[in-house]
Order: structure tokens, then sequence, then C-alpha cells
């Protein structure tokens, strides 16, 4: 067993969490303004925009990803604008994936968010504005702090499910070792050939991994509910 | 001098309605709102304070908030706002509150002083009572020195005795920092400790405005009745003292000899009842 252990590749877990850590990175930057729109408009178009944030949740990953990749690639203007002006190449590397993973887990960043936002009571922000404070930084001193259970939800959540991610990662990053083959292809090769240890091993850290992750989530949002006693 | 002149059109509980109000408001002056749910109050408060659109014009003695091209920032207004649920700011202390406001230590000092809150400034908001809560809440709103307090039916999710207390400290405040105050009320015994106008809205018009005497007032009738209620003046007209006692909603005149306006105190409550004639007072 510790044999199997210490021979065993623990790269495609690295190439996992990193993807997972920049994207979460990535979406959380970009989703917070959008999360705060959404949940601060009164435009007609918010539901258009409700819909395309949920959309990867319902798409079949392999139609995702067969669209991200055509998007990246050198037939589409996307593939053509990035490979000219930065020499970028997004299909078939990690730069791709992360792309192809920020669309993925766009909805698991912008629901918490924008529930959380939503949750607010809407008199405290005004109180902020009469106070004199702008949007920007109503949003970092009241909204933000009083959110945390949904930021928390959002970050590990988005982060959990780019970990778990198969179908799209496959489609545009394609399985090469230490660069785009993370643990859920691996142990998608493992069982192909028939190597069943190894994706025991690798099954079982995942699910263990998972598992403390969201039994912190979980933790986490059950002590602020009885907290606020304390500063 | 304040100058309203604004317009418009809400879609109230039962029908759309036009919000269709022009008044002035003196400098200094602290003004009650009353009138049915929905009549448009708190819209009107809310239209000053610049958290909503409306047609018309709003001047604050020269500078103007709202005309046909223009719209001030809330931000820009300088405004006291205090909301019937507080709005505190929970990931903050009771000291934080206030600095968020103004970083004026001294002015937080002062008011946390003057509302017997210094004990409690590093609390959190959700530690504290109501009362407490809407202490802080008052204190906040008047950290930018605000020309101009508006309060949403402050007082109305809290007991009465808090309700009083809170009704002396706001009357210290308005007085202190020569705001013009304008309040969303119901009870016709708040209005009257602390008024000195009232304006009665419905359906988004003015249907009643003077001073709190003369709109609250409605004695007439010689129907037997026995009812308790709170003291809240006594006047001396001529030779005779009149008793002014709010029964709930409704404020009533009742005229007492000397010596019974000597026993009663402002606050006691009292039953009102009638024999006969004259209605009686006597302590309860």
């Amino acid at each position: 067993m510790i044999e199997i252990l210490q021979n065993m590749d623990f790269t495609p877990f690295l190439i996992s969490f990193k993807l997972a850590g920049m994207t979460t990175l990535i979406l959380f930057i970009l989703c917070l303004p959008l999360a705060w729109w959404l949940s601060q408009t009164s435009s007609r178009s918010k539901p258009f925009f409700e819909a395309i944030t949920a959309l990867p949740i319902v798409l079949p990953p392999s139609v995702l990803g067969f669209y991200i990749l055509y998007a990246l690639s050198y037939n589409s203007p996307i593939g053509i604008f990035f490979e000219e002006y930065f020499g970028v190449q997004l299909v078939f590397n990690f730069s791709g994936l992360v792309v192809a993973s920020c669309f993925y887990s766009l909805p698991f960043m912008v629901q918490p968010l924008q529930s959380g936002f939503e949750s607010i009571n809407k008199n405290m922000l005004e109180a902020s504005y009469i106070s004199g404070k702008s949007t920007l930084e109503t949003i970092f001193k009241v909204a933000i702090p009083n959110i945390k259970p949904a930021l928390i939800t959002a970050v590990i959540v988005t982060f959990a499910h780019t970990v778990g991610e198969f179908g799209v990662v496959l489609m545009v990053g394609g399985s090469i070792p230490g660069e785009t083959k993370v643990a859920s292809v691996a142990i998608y090769e493992m069982v192909e050939i028939m190597d069943y240890s190894t994706a025991h091993v690798y099954s079982a850290i995942m699910v263990i991994l998972s598992f403390l992750v969201l039994l912190g989530v979980y933790t986490f949002n059950h002590k602020q509910k009885f907290s606020g006693f304390v500063k | 001098m304040i100058k309203i002149s604004i317009n418009k059109k809400l879609h109230g509980s039962e029908a759309e309605m036009n919000l269709d109000l022009n008044l002035e408001i003196k400098e200094g002056d602290f003004v009650a709102l009353s009138g049915k749910s929905g009549s448009g109050k708190t819209t009107l408060l809310r239209i000053l304070a610049g958290l909503e659109d409306a047609r018309g014009s709003i001047k604050i003695n020269d500078e103007v908030w709202l005309d046909d091209k223009f719209k001030m920032n809330v931000q820009k207004r300088g405004i006291g706002f205090i909301f019937q649920d507080y709005a505190l700011f929970p990931n903050m202390s009771v000291q934080e509150n206030l600095l968020y406001a103004n970083k004026d230590k001294e002015l937080a000092k002062h008011l946390l002083e003057i509302t017997e809150l210094s004990a409690l400034k590093d609390r959190l908001p959700n530690t504290l009572s109501g009362g407490q809560k809407q202490r802080v809440a008052l204190c906040r709103a008047m950290m930018n020195r605000p020309k101009l307090l508006l309060l949403d039916e402050p007082l109305s999710a809290l007991d009465p005795a808090m309700r009083t207390k809170l009704q002396n400290e706001i009357l210290t405040l308005h007085k202190e920092f020569g705001t013009t105050t304008i309040m969303v009320s119901h009870d016709p015994s708040e209005i009257y400790r602390l008024a000195s106008r009232v304006v009665v809205l419905e359906q988004g018009k003015v249907i009643n405005d003077g001073t709190p005497k003369d709109v609250l007032l409605r004695t007439s009738g010689s129907q037997k009745f026995s009812f308790e209620g709170e003291l809240l003046d006594i006047v001396k007209v001529d030779i005779i003292y009149v008793a002014i006692v709010a029964i709930a909603q409704q404020l009533v005149e009742v005229v007492v000899s000397q010596e019974e306006a000597q026993s009663l105190k402002i606050g006691d409550v009292v039953n009102i009842s009638t024999k006969a004639f004259s209605p009686m007072i006597s302590l309860n």
C-alpha cells in the first residue's frame, strides 16, 4: 500500500488545484461587480443575464467544451486575436483550461454572491449612501463584510466544482501529462487502462478532500449564524 | 426655508395614485407627517432624501436639490435619515457605526453621552436592544450635522417607556443641532409632544395642515364613555384647567378643577369617564 502511494504520480492533483485556484481568483474578481449589478438592478434585461450566467449549469459539459474549443481555436476570431497579439494559444494548454473553467464555474460564483447581496437590508445600503459614501465604498465596507457566509460558499464551491470538472477539461485541454491532465481526467484514464488500484487511490483522495471542503463550509456557516456577539 | 413641489405616480396597494405636494417648511421646524398607510408619507421622505425620483422641485434655502434638469445625489445632500428597522451596520461596533458617517471623534463621544450609550460603544449592534439600536441610529444620523433630519416611523417598534425616552432625545438633538426635522408618525401623543406642525396626507394629497392641537383634537359628542388614556398636558385657560389626554389614537380635552390639576402629573395614566354631560377625570 505504502509502496503504491510512493510510486504514485500526484501531478494531476497539483494541476487540478492550480487550475481551481486560478479560476476561483479570476471569477471572484469578475463576478463581484456582476453579482452586485444583478442584485441591485431593476433593469428589464436582468432575467436575460441571469439566464446566461446559469447556462453552464444546465448545458452538457461536452456542448460547453465544444463551443469553447471552437471559439478559442485558430478557426475563430478570438483564437486568432490571442495568437496574433499575445502569442498565446488557448487550446490544449493550461491557459485554455483556465478560460474554459471560468465559463464552466461562472454560475457557482455568481449565484451565491448575488443572493448574498440580495439578502442585505436595502435600508442599510441606503443609510451608507445617505452618510455620503459612494457605491464602491458601500460595497467594500458595508455589503461585503456582511455577506461573509455567501462569500465563503461562493469561493469554496467554485473551487470544488472546478476540481471536479471533467468534460470541459477533456475537450478543451485534452490530456497532456503535466500540462492539462487533471485528477478527474487521470482517473478516467486509469479506469480505461484497467489500473484500478491507482483509480481507487485517486478517487478516494477526491472523495475525502471534497468532503472536508464541504464540511469546512457548513461548519463555518453554522458558526456564523450564532456569532455576532463578539467582534 | 424648504420649498417642496413634487409630483410622482405611485402604484399604491389599492390603485394608482398621484403624489402631488406643495409644501413650505420653515427652517428649524419639527413637522410630523401623518396619514393612513399607503398615503405617500414614506415616499415623500425618500424623495427628499434623493432615494427616489420624482418630477418637480426641491429647494433648501438657495440650494437646489431637484428641478427639471437636475437631481442632487443622495450622498451630497447631507441629510440624516432614520429607518424604522434602524439599518445599523452589523459588522461595525456602535462607535464605528457613528465614525463611518463622519470621522469626528469628539462629536461621536458627545452624541453617545447625550443618548447614554457611552458604555456600549464597543458593542456590536446585534447585542443591543431595539431602543438602544434606534438611539445608535439617531446618533449616526446626527454625525454629519444634517440640516434636514428625516425619520420614518422611528419609534413604532418600541415599547411605550422606550418611546418616551427616545422622543425626548430626538427633541434634544433637534434643538441642539438646529435641524429641520420631518417625522412620519401615527401616534398622536408622540406628535403632540414633538411636532410644531402636522401635515396629514391622504391618497398623495395634503388634507390637513396645522398645529398638532388643531389637527389632532377631536372633542365632540356626549356619549357615555370610560376610556383609559395618557395625560399629555394640562393647560390653564382663563380660570379653568384643561387636561389633554391621549386615548388610543385620539386626543381629547377634559376640564379639570384646580385641585385635580395639581394632583395629576403629565404622563399619568388616567381614566376618562362621563356621567351625564361633563367628562370626569380620575387617576387610574
